[in-house]
């Protein structure tokens, strides 16, 4: 399988790469990391006219958090830098616990955080994190960068706000409010299987008590879905058995899963439940004790 | 040459110009004029008829075609070639001497790391990825490495064998390596 012909454009400036994708109109497409758009443009899924790769612009593979604790991703930081950043770990721990989980390891050499965004798949897992995360997206076109929020950035499945001749620069996570934790889980029937379902957490807390938090859902939608009401459930106070579990059945009810052969709706549903309470209960600072007192 | 590389490249078209492709494959500098649409899979196989990297699957998913692009692990298939010009390409080829196996070859021709064979080369590679960055992997390390690769016929128990056989005659040829890797 090869794709039908297209122009072949390599920009090293995101100013020329603009110029491009404004000279080829909605025939252009930006190639990032191809994961997504290769396989698209050998089924004939896709078939731009333009492709104006973006790998040979160089300074936009750069991952920083800045002094304020903003963290900034590069249109050209591949899954695989943020599986490697250790350091993650503490100041993102929602990003470091996808990383590893992103499509297979071959694929994450490739990929780029910023083109999963792009891409909108209800079933990518960086969309939910960054849901979760109240990220945003900066995209630039010829009239200058205007900065996004992820949830508005993404208008259907497949589909984004960008306009044809915008490129999306960069990802941007905000300042924690107070002392964050968070985390990623994702059922897959296999490595580098799509998720049957998905569920990414952030918290923020000032002491015990919450006073942000985050849950975007994977898979479970036509697009990733922002499980707002789930998490106020478990803000303006320290968490608990009670408010996790609010939170994990509110998660489950603004799900709206399809049947399919990755499983039935009702099991999904379940799926993302038992996660929202998992990842809620492991960021509990006295869950020992808890699990105690409840037992007792 | 095959008909697929002469179909899809040169063009005809006069609107989609021809690129001139240049890269160094197993260390040697090699050169080619593609079209933009070709693969870089099609371009080693049918191009530089270096038929070592398999096609599988096609979509992606398999791993038969994986190539080390600057020395890490890539799926040809999902590449353009033109996106090589300029880059390190070290395909299953690259992996011996005129005179020796790489410790990685001789790994799965000790372990039976392979049956039919098919699979063997995208294995091979990606374990290079792995034992470049990490001399010192674990098993569950080889496993998760190779996560990417499907064998068909399902011997993932020796090709993990295989690969722990290649780190360890790898350490004990190096032994200073052992401490650090790329990390
Ligand atoms: C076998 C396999 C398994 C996978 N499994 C998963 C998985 O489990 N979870 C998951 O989340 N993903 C998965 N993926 C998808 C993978 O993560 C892709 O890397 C990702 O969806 C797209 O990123 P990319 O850089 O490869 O983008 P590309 O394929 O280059 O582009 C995708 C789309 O985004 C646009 N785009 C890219 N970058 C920009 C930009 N900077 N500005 C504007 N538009 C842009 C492109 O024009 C295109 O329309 C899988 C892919 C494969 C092949
Ligand atoms: S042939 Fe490329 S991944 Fe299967
Ligand atoms: S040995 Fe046959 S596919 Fe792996």
């Amino acid at each position: 399988m090869y794709p039908s012909r297209f122009k072949y454009e390599t920009p090293s400036t995101v100013e020329e790469a603009i110029g491009l994708l404004h000279d080829g109109g909605a025939d252009a497409k930006i190639l990032a990391g191809g994961q997504s758009l290769i396989p698209m443009m050998k089924l004939r899924f896709a078939a731009p006219g333009t492709i104006v790769d973006i790998n040979n612009i160089p300074g936009l593979d750069y991952m920083r958090t800045e002094s304020d604790g903003t963290f900034r991703v590069g249109a050209l930081v591949r899954h695989v830098d943020l599986e490697r950043a250790t350091e993650l770990k503490d100041s993102q721990p929602t990003i470091a616990a996808a990383a590893h989980l992103v499509a297979d390891p071959i694929v994450r050499t490739r990929g780029t955080f910023v083109g999963s965004l792009c891409h909108a798949d209800p079933q990518g897992d960086w969309a939910s994190c960054m849901v979760a995360l109240d990220g945003s997206v900066v995209a630039q076109g010829p009239k200058g960068r205007r900065t996004i929020g992820v949830d508005e950035f993404v208008k259907g499945p497949f589909t984004t706000v960008l306009a044809p001749d915008e490129l999306a620069v960069e990802a941007v996570v905000p300042k924690a409010q107070g002392v964050r934790s968070g985390g990623y889980l994702k059922l897959e029937r296999r490595i580098g299987d799509f998720a049957t379902a998905g569920v990414a957490v952030a918290i923020e807390r000032n002491g015990d008590v919450v006073s942000r938090a985050g849950i975007g859902l994977t898979g479970v939608g036509s697009r990733t879905i922002n499980a707002e009401e789930a998490a106020a459930a478990v803000v303006g106070q320290p968490l608990t058995p009670d408010t996790i579990e609010r939170a994990g059945d509110l998660a489950a009810a603004i799900s709206d899963p399809r049947s399919d052969h990755r499983g039935s709706a009702d099991y999904k549903r379940h799926i993302v439940a038992t996660f929202v309470t998992r990842l809620l209960t492991s960021m509990q600072p006295t869950r020992e004790q808890s699990t105690e007192e409840r037992v007792a | 040459m095959t008909s697929l590389f002469e179909e899809v490249a040169p063009s005809e078209d006069d609107n989609i110009p021809v690129r001139r492709v240049e890269v160094r494959l197993n260390g040697e500098r090699r050169a080619a004029k593609v079209e933009p649409r070709l693969l870089l899979a099609h371009l080693i196989r049918q191009g530089f008829q270096l038929t070592g990297t398999h096609t599988g699957c096609d979509t992606t998913n398999c791993g038969a075609c994986t190539v080390l692009f600057d020395g890490e692990p890539v799926k040809s298939c999902t590449m353009l070639a033109v996106q090589a010009h300029g880059h390190e390409v070290t395909t299953v080829e690259g992996l011996a001497t005129a005179s020796e196996l790489h410790p990685i070859q001789e790994g799965f021709k000790d372990e039976h790391g392979l049956q039919c064979g098919f699979c063997t080369p995208g294995m091979m590679l990606a374990a290079k990825a792995l034992l470049d960055h990490n001399p010192n992997p674990t098993e569950d390390d080889v496993r998760w490495a190779l996560s990417g690769n499907l064998c068909r016929c399902t011997g993932y128990q020796n090709i993990v064998k295989a690969v722990l056989w290649a780190a360890e005659k790898l350490r004990d040829a190096d032994p200073g390596a052992a401490e650090g890797g790329d990390e």
